[in-house]
Parts: C-alpha cells; structure tokens; sequence
C-alpha cells in the first residue's frame, strides 16, 4: 500500500512565504556579517598557512632514506621494499662495497636509488618491510614538479630528504 | 547683442553630441564596470554567506616589477580576470546547432537591457544637461516594451543551439515571460495613479516634492494621513514589482531558464567564450537596468533629502562669480553619485537573494505569477484609485 505523507497544515504566514523569506534573508545576513567580521572559521590559506605544524607524529609523507648516527647510508641494498612496492615506484641497482671502505663489512649498499614520486601511494609498506630502518616516510607532502624526470627522486635527493636518523639498529657498529 | 551660437550649441547638434557623451558614459562608464564588479562581489557575497573566503589572490602583480609582494587588494582583479579569461577562450560552435540564430541570440539578449537605460534618469543635471539619455513621455511603457524583448535571446538560445537542456530552458523561459509580464506592468499602475506622469524623470521629481513613495511620510511635508493610507497600496505595489522584476531578470528563485543543477546552465549550455560572455553581460544588465528601474519608481530615483540638485547655486558658501559652474558641477556628481549607490544597494539585495532562497518549481512560479500576483496587482489599483478620489 502506498505510504500517504501527511502534509503539514500550514498558517496564513507560513502560506505567504513572505516571513519565511525574510527569516532566511536574516539568517544569511548573519552568516555574511559574523564572516566579513571575521568571527567565522574559514579555510586555511594554503600556500601562506600550511599543515606542518598540525602534522601528527606517524604521519606519512614522502619516502626518504637515511643515514645513522655514523653518517653511514643504512641501506644495503637487499632490494625488499623494491619488492613489496605496491606501484612498483622503487628501483634499486645494488652495488658492492669495495674492500678498502671503512664499511666493508655490509658488503653491500645501493650504487642508484629511485623512488618514482607520481607512483609513490605513500602505503609506507617500504618502512615497514625495511629491515636496517633505512627508509622512512617523512613529513613532505607537496611534491611537484615540471617534468616527469623531476618526480623522480634520485639517491642524492633522497638522502637530502631524509637526512640523519639515530635508531637502535645498530648491528654494524664497531664496537660488536 | 548676443554672439551667434557656435555650430556644438545649435540645439539639435547640442542634443546630438550630448546624447552621445551620456550614452558612452552609461555604456563604458557606469554599466560595464558595475557588471564586473557584481560579477566579482556575487562571488563574493555568495561566499560569505556560506563561510567561505572567495576570491582573493588576484590583484596587481607587483612582484613582476621588482616589488617582493604582489598586492592582492581582497581579489578585486577578478574583474579584470575573469573578462579577459572569457574574451580568449575558443568560440566554440557545435556543429548541429541553427548558425544565424545561435550568432543572434546573445546580442538579442544583452541589447534591450542596455536600452532600458536609455530612459532611466541617473542623475539631475550636469552642467545644466539633463542626466537622461532619452527623456521621453512614455517611459515606463517603452522600459516594459523593450525589457519584453529580452525574453526571446533566451528562447532562440534555447532552440537555436539544438539540444535537449537549452530547449528546456528556453521553453521555461517564455512560460515564465507569460506568468509574470502582467503582474509587472500592472503593479506600477499605482504609481502612475498617484504620480499622474509616466514620465520617469517627472516621477523622480514628484518623489523629491513629496517624498520616496517608499516611505509612508515625505521628507519636506512629514506624516500626513493621506501619505499613510497610500503608503499601503504603494508597499503592495513595491512588492509585487520587485518579485516580478527578480523573474523578469531571470534571478533566483526564478532562474528556472538557467537552472544550472537541472539544466546544466539551460539555454546558454552550448555557448563558450564571448557567447555566454554577453549573456554574462546581458544577465547582469538587466539586473543593473531592472535596479534602475526600481530605484527611480520607488526609492526617489537620483535625490537625497535636503540633497539640492545640479540646478543649485550654493556649495558651502564657496560659490562666487568666477567659479559660478562649481555647484552645478559638485552636486550633479553627487546626484550621480547617489543614483548608482542606490542601485548596487538593490543589486546587493539581488545577491543576497539569490544566495538564501531555493528555486521555485515552474508551475510554482504561474500559479504565484496568474492566481496571486495578477489578482493582488489589479485589485491594488482599484484601491489605489478609490483612496486617490476619496483624498479628493
């Protein structure tokens, strides 16, 4: 059976539509006041104001690499966050460290390292899977740039990113 | 004996010239600017009333020249922008649409408003020239007979441009024409009633000798009951004009040929660039030349109480011999001055409208155009007539 809406049994004022009107011209007229004055809460001014302040501690921003406490590049290369990258955005072409290096004993470090930023889903899985914590999701957010080779970052770029990070992995110390 | 008149002051050639000034001034001078700045303060408006900023960036990019900042100025080079960003798009022309009306239709649309103020007094005098293009006798006729014409840019849009919204939208057009043009011509009968002139200048002047018609009192006599009792009739006049005229001007909650939610932009959905710049442009004039309209019918056109007009002799004592030009000059520009902030006042008003009310449905909007405002309209002039004889 059909569902009979009642409708409401309305007034002569509410039948004018004219008090309704003028109730609604106030209420935007309050609105445009409290906002000319100010009192209203507006959008952030984007490139003037920016979130980095408000940005939590976990946040996941732009892929980066870091170096210990040593300046050694914790990475060595073992090539799992290029596996587990969902887009497939990381490259790495490992090479070997030569014997007379100081770190000779890692063996292994990364001779190129590109994180291809219009892929990068920001998943953060490359820090979760990594297992010398050399990669980290930081806090950058608005990476552009004109041309596609620019959203690439390169090793360099990405050890400026990311620079220094004491942690406890610290298995290649000298001291061990 | 007096030299012979120089050719410029033969009164035809006077006429002539002075006409051309006048409308040159309005075209360039006072309408073309107000439609950007309204173009830019519906923007505007519209954003502060639902708690937004609008726009804000563009403004003189003084960082070209060296300076460290641009100045924004609150965003006020939008009204530059947005016209420039209209006048290089592509004029874009579908393949299936009816070429000679599509070219036609928007010219048809921006031209009577333009018209519409040729009649509308902006101002007393300048220099001893009366502030009105064409001061004619038939005034609010030719305003209803040409702002008539309006309607069909809209609907050869619609029909010219062969596709299914615009068709929509310019049939709602014309059944909106029909709903609400006698209420509007009907609605101002009063006036005429009481005024006893059609002409709008003669109107104004009326107004200034026995106050807004408004206002239930008048500025130089006060309140006398026959102002009062009038005042009535004139309050249901104004009402019933001002809805019309929100139809007429095809503005929220009427904009039922445009419609952007149903009808994709209705009947200007296939025009690009200078196209829907002009139906822009005739939109927002006819706003301006409805608020004009509105303005000298109701709101005591160019005056301001105790305001004296262009034909005045006194400016704070600083008249003399030499300078005897000076207060025709000085209080011209003021009625000048009064005339347009009054209207953007009524177009403020338009704004606020559009952006509280929602839109009425098109049978809504003929049964408030043919059962209530056309009854309420010819009813008012009966009483406006009967309070006028029972005055006598």
């Amino acid at each position: 059976m059909a569902l009979v809406v009642q409708r409401p049994k309305l007034n002569i004022a509410e039948r004018m539509y004219l008090p309704a009107l003028l109730a609604g011209l106030a209420l935007t007229f309050k609105h445009l006041k409290n906002t000319i004055l100010g009192r209203t809460h507006v959008t952030m001014q984007y490139p003037e104001e920016r979130w980095d302040s408000h940005l939590p501690e976990w946040y996941r921003g732009a892929p980066t690499l870091v170096a210990d406490e040593w300046g050694r590049e914790r990475c060595v290369a073992c090539q799992l966050c290029e596996f587990i990258c969902p887009p497939r955005a990381i490259t790495i072409h490992p090479e070997e460290i030569p014997s007379t290096d100081k770190w000779a004993k890692v063996e292994k470090r990364p001779k190129e390292f590109e994180i291809d930023m219009i892929r990068c889903i920001y998943c953060g899985l490359c820090e979760e899977v990594c297992p010398e914590q050399a990669i980290f999701l930081r806090k950058d957010y608005s990476i552009t740039g004109y041309t596609r080779a620019e959203m690439k970052h390169n090793k360099a770029k990405l050890y400026e990113m990311g620079g220094l990070k004491t942690g406890v992995v610290n298995k290649w110390n000298e001291k061990k | 004996m007096a030299p012979p008149p120089s050719f410029l002051q033969q009164p035809v050639v006077f006429l002539v010239w002075t006409s051309l000034l006048k409308t040159l001034f309005v075209l360039f001078g006072a309408v073309l600017p107000i439609v950007s700045l309204s173009v830019f303060s519906e923007r505007k408006v519209s954003a502060f009333i639902q708690d937004r900023v609008g726009p804000n960036r563009v403004g003189l990019p003084t960082s070209l020249l060296g300076f460290r900042k641009d100045l924004r100025l609150a965003g006020l080079g939008q009204m530059i922008a947005d016209p420039i960003k209209l006048l290089l798009k592509e004029n874009f022309i579908p393949a299936s649409v009816n070429k000679f009306y599509f070219y036609i239709a928007p010219k048809l649309t921006m031209i009577p408003p333009l018209l519409v103020l040729a009649v509308v007094p902006f101002g007393s005098t300048f220099l001893g020239v009366p502030m009105v293009i064409a001061n004619i006798n038939v005034g609010i006729l030719y305003v209803f007979a040409v702002s008539s014409l309006g309607v069909y840019g809209i609907v050869l849009a619609g029909w010219a441009s062969n596709s299914k919204y615009p068709f929509l939208g310019g049939i709602r057009s014309s059944s909106q024409m029909i709903s609400y043009e006698l209420a509007l011509g009907l609605s101002v009968v009063p006036i005429f009633l009481v005024c006893g002139t059609l002409n709008l200048s003669d109107i104004v002047q009326w107004q200034i000798k026995h106050g807004w018609l408004i206002l239930p009192f008048s500025f130089t006599e006060g309140f006398s009951l026959s102002r009062l009792v009038l005042w009535g009739t004139m309050m249901i006049s104004f009402i019933v004009f001002v809805v019309s005229m929100f139809a007429e001007t095809n503005r929220t909650p009427f904009d039922l040929p445009e419609a952007e939610q149903e009808l994709v932009g209705g009947y200007h959905t296939e025009y690009s660039s200078m196209g829907f710049a002009l139906f822009f442009l005739g939109e927002y004039a006819a706003m301006i030349a409805g608020s004009g309209v509105i303005v000298t019918l109701f709101l005591g056109g160019w005056s301001l109480p105790f305001i004296p007009d262009g034909s005045s002799h006194w400016l704070f004592g600083l008249e003399s011999h030499v300078w005897s030009w000076l207060p025709g000059v000085f209080w011209g520009l003021v009625n000048i001055t009064v005339f347009f902030l009054k209207v953007s006042v009524i177009l403020f008003v338009f704004i606020w409208v559009r952006w509280t009310v929602p839109r009425f449905r098109y049978d809504q909007l003929m049964k408030l155009g043919w059962i209530w405002f056309f009854e309420i309209a010819l009813v008012n002039i009966f009483l406006a007539a009967l309070t006028l004889v029972y005055l006598e």
